[in-house]
């Protein structure tokens, strides 16, 4: 399978008023064709803001100051926005969001807001793409009918983003982004979203990003889990092997806070809050949360190292064949 | 909601309004602690003829039955005979009342010319010069007082450039154009009076733009507001992601939402434009309905004050009808 996307080193910041918030810390991603990458993390550790890099979205006042972003092999860091705009956002990626009822313009018709994006993509007229809208709604298990003339407000927020669906997917992007698509929606619902995303990416063979923080779901729906924290990424993994044998502490007590249904087991969770990105902590930025933390890890900075065929993790018990754990 | 049943559900609220509005001002009119036929005969008047007199103006009658007569006059139209010009109050209002509509336009399409681009201007490039520049244009047009700009503009203008007349809506010795709408701009054109044309235009001129400022200034400052709320929203994301460019981000999908407030604003606006239109007439001596209502105040001509207060309420009403139909139009939210 060839090689989809692939992010080296990518540092995002934010200029605010309090500092600069060093969101995303030199991170790693990639992804095959047609795979499906998970991105798990606690809020605030730079999930979106590494997909909306990806989508070039980042504005003012944040700023990706380094790194590389291959897509299909081109450096899309190096595109111009009209270029971005003329061949990549809306034609070759997609994206969906966590608010699907705000992300959608409360002043148009559903069927003119899926017609504008498959207009773009084809470079047809709005008039021309609004003939193709119904097999979008239908797809995604909508009336089209009922459906069609329908504003943003009348939605709920299941149909809201089976719509969002609709309109990502309606130009067979190579990659779609899903940012917590689910988070905002009712537990019933979630697991109803997730299973028309599955069959309907099953079907247009699109490579997935999914963001959440829920590392059950992650494994059950992509086929590669990425762990992130603080703006790093800290371990990756194929999705079976991250639930039998996690390496990193943080991935480690992620698991043991997933409460088993039905067994009546305390939530240990992980002690302690996520650093301020402003001025994180030196070192390994896990390390006053750690267990295991010893004297390097607080002055140096764990690197990504492949500990097993496609197992890697950042953290220094598994450096210079210390392992264990 | 379809947007024809919100229109006829809105007309009936305003029949409702109005009828509130004319019981108010009846009883407002009652109120005023003077007595008008005193006012107009002197306070020596025989009995006989102060007694006559209130016969005329339907004062003896019982105040419920003066209510009914107001009211099925108002409703035929006919809101009494003004004292002062002894014509009724309507032909008075037809007469003066293009004027100050002429003015308020005029005023109203400068304020949107140039305060809906300029707020758009602004917000696009935030923190560039642009941008400084508009908001300190339009935060003196916000504080300026009416009376303020308009002497100044006056002593600019006219005094001291003398490049354009000071007062009245035409020169003494232009033939005004057969009346039609009533609006001097548009009747000489209708007309083909280019002379009367550019002879009127130069009379608004000053008015508009002194009572236009302010609604400039107030148009563009929440213009600049709303696009900056607008474009940090969720479904501007999405459109960016689109990949449609970022003119039609701005143009199609961020605009017509940040538009939303201001048409309340400029129908506000409108409505304070009819307000303002009262010093404005006075500074510029423009004949309008604004310089009318305060000499009836003055003289106490109650049919006039009556009269002339209704209509402006009717126009505000419509004023904000129409305001409602475009807020609706523009934001399917509204319709409820
Ligand atoms: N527009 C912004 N302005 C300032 N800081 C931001 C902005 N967007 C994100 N950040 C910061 O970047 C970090 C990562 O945010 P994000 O990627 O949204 O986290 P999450 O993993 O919950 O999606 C956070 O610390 C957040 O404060
Ligand atoms: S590097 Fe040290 S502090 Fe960081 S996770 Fe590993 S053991 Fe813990
Ligand atoms: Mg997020």
């Amino acid at each position: 399978m060839s090689r989809l996307l692939d992010v080296e080193n990518l540092r995002v910041i934010f200029h605010t008023y309090r500092g600069t918030i060093k969101a995303l810390n030199g991170i790693r991603l990639w992804l095959n064709e047609e795979e499906r990458l998970g991105i798990v993390g606690e809020t605030g550790c730079g999930k979106s803001v590494s997909a909306l890099s990806v989508m070039r979205l980042i504005e003012a006042p944040g700023e990706i100051i380094d790194g590389q972003i291959l897509f299909e092999g081109n450096d899309i860091l190096k595109l111009s926005e009209e270029d971005m705009d003329r061949h990549i956002r809306g034609k070759r990626m997609s994206m969906i969001f966590q608010e699907p009822i705000s992300a959608l313009n409360p002043v148009f018709k559903v069927g003119f807001q899926i017609a504008e994006t498959i207009a773009h993509c084809n470079d047809i007229s709005i008039g021309d793409a609004y003939k193709l809208v119904p097999e979008s709604l239908e797809m995604v298990g909508l009336d089209w009918k009922r459906s069609i003339d329908l504003y943003p407000h009348e939605l709920s927020g299941g149909m809201a983003q089976r719509v969002m669906i609709a309109m990502a997917l309606a130009i067979k992007p190579k990659l779609l982004i899903a940012d917590e698509p689910t988070s905002a929606l009712d537990v019933t619902i979630q697991a109803q979203i997730l299973q028309l995303l599955d069959e309907l990416v099953k079907i247009g063979k699109n490579a997935v990003i999914l963001i959440t923080h829920d590392l059950g779901v992650a494994s059950e729906f992509c086929d590669r889990i990425t762990v992130m924290y603080a703006g790093n990424v800290i371990e990756i993994s194929n999705s079976e092997e991250i639930f039998d044998e996690p390496l990193h502490p943080y991935t480690k007590g992620l698991i043991s806070s997933i409460p088993i249904i039905g067994a009546s087991r305390e939530l240990t969770g992980i002690p302690g809050s996520v650093p301020d990105l402003v001025s994180p902590p030196s070192g390994c930025r896990f390390h006053p949360r750690c267990d295991f933390c010893f004297d390097r890890c607080r002055t140096e900075p764990p690197t990504l190292s492949e500990i097993s065929p496609g197992h890697f993790v950042a953290c220094h018990l598994y450096s210079d064949g210390v392992k264990e754990g | 909601m379809k947007l024809e049943t919100f229109i006829i559900k809105r007309l009936f609220l305003m029949l409702i309004v109005l009828f509130g509005v004319s019981v108010v001002v009846f009883v407002v009119a009652r109120a005023i602690p003077a007595d008008p036929v005193g006012a107009i005969l002197g306070g020596n008047a025989p009995i006989e003829l102060v007694d006559e007199m209130r016969r005329r103006l339907g004062l003896d009658k019982p105040l419920f039955d003066q209510f009914l007569d107001f009211m099925s006059g108002v409703v035929r139209g006919d809101l009494g005979v003004s004292i002062k010009s002894n014509r009724p109050v309507i032909k008075d209002i037809a007469e003066f009342f293009p004027a100050t509509l002429e003015l308020a336009i005029v005023a109203a399409l400068i304020s949107i010319i140039l305060g809906v681009p300029l707020g758009i201007f602004s917000a696009v490039h935030r923190n560039k010069l642009v941008d400084h520049f508009c908001r300190v244009f339009s935060i003196l047009g916000v504080s300026m007082p009416v009376f303020w700009t308009g002497l100044l503009l006056l002593i600019l203008f006219y005094y001291r450039l003398g490049w354009l007349p000071g007062s009245g809506r035409v020169g003494i010795f232009t033939v005004m154009p057969p009346k039609v709408t009533g609006l001097l701009l548009l009747d000489s054109l209708l007309a083909g009076d280019f002379g009367a044309f550019k002879d009127a235009l130069s009379h608004i001129i000053l008015p508009a733009v002194v009572l236009g400022y302010s609604a400039t200034a107030s148009i563009a400052r929440i213009m600049r507001s709303s696009m900056l709320d607008v474009l940090r929203q969720d479904f501007i994301r999405t459109a960016k992601a689109k990949g449609i460019g970022r003119r039609l981000v701005i143009y199609r999908h961020a605009l017509r939402n940040a538009l939303i407030p201001v048409v309340t604003v400029i129908g506000l606006t409108f409505g304070s434009l009819l307000e303002g239109a009262v010093l404005t007439e006075t500074i510029f001596g423009w004949p309008g309905l604004g310089r009318y209502i305060v000499n009836s105040l003055l003289l106490l001509d109650y049919p006039a004050i009556m009269g002339g207060t209704l209509f402006v309420a009717v126009v505000y009403s419509l004023v904000n009808l129409v305001v409602d139909i475009i807020y609706a139009a523009l934001d399917p939210r509204m319709r409820v």
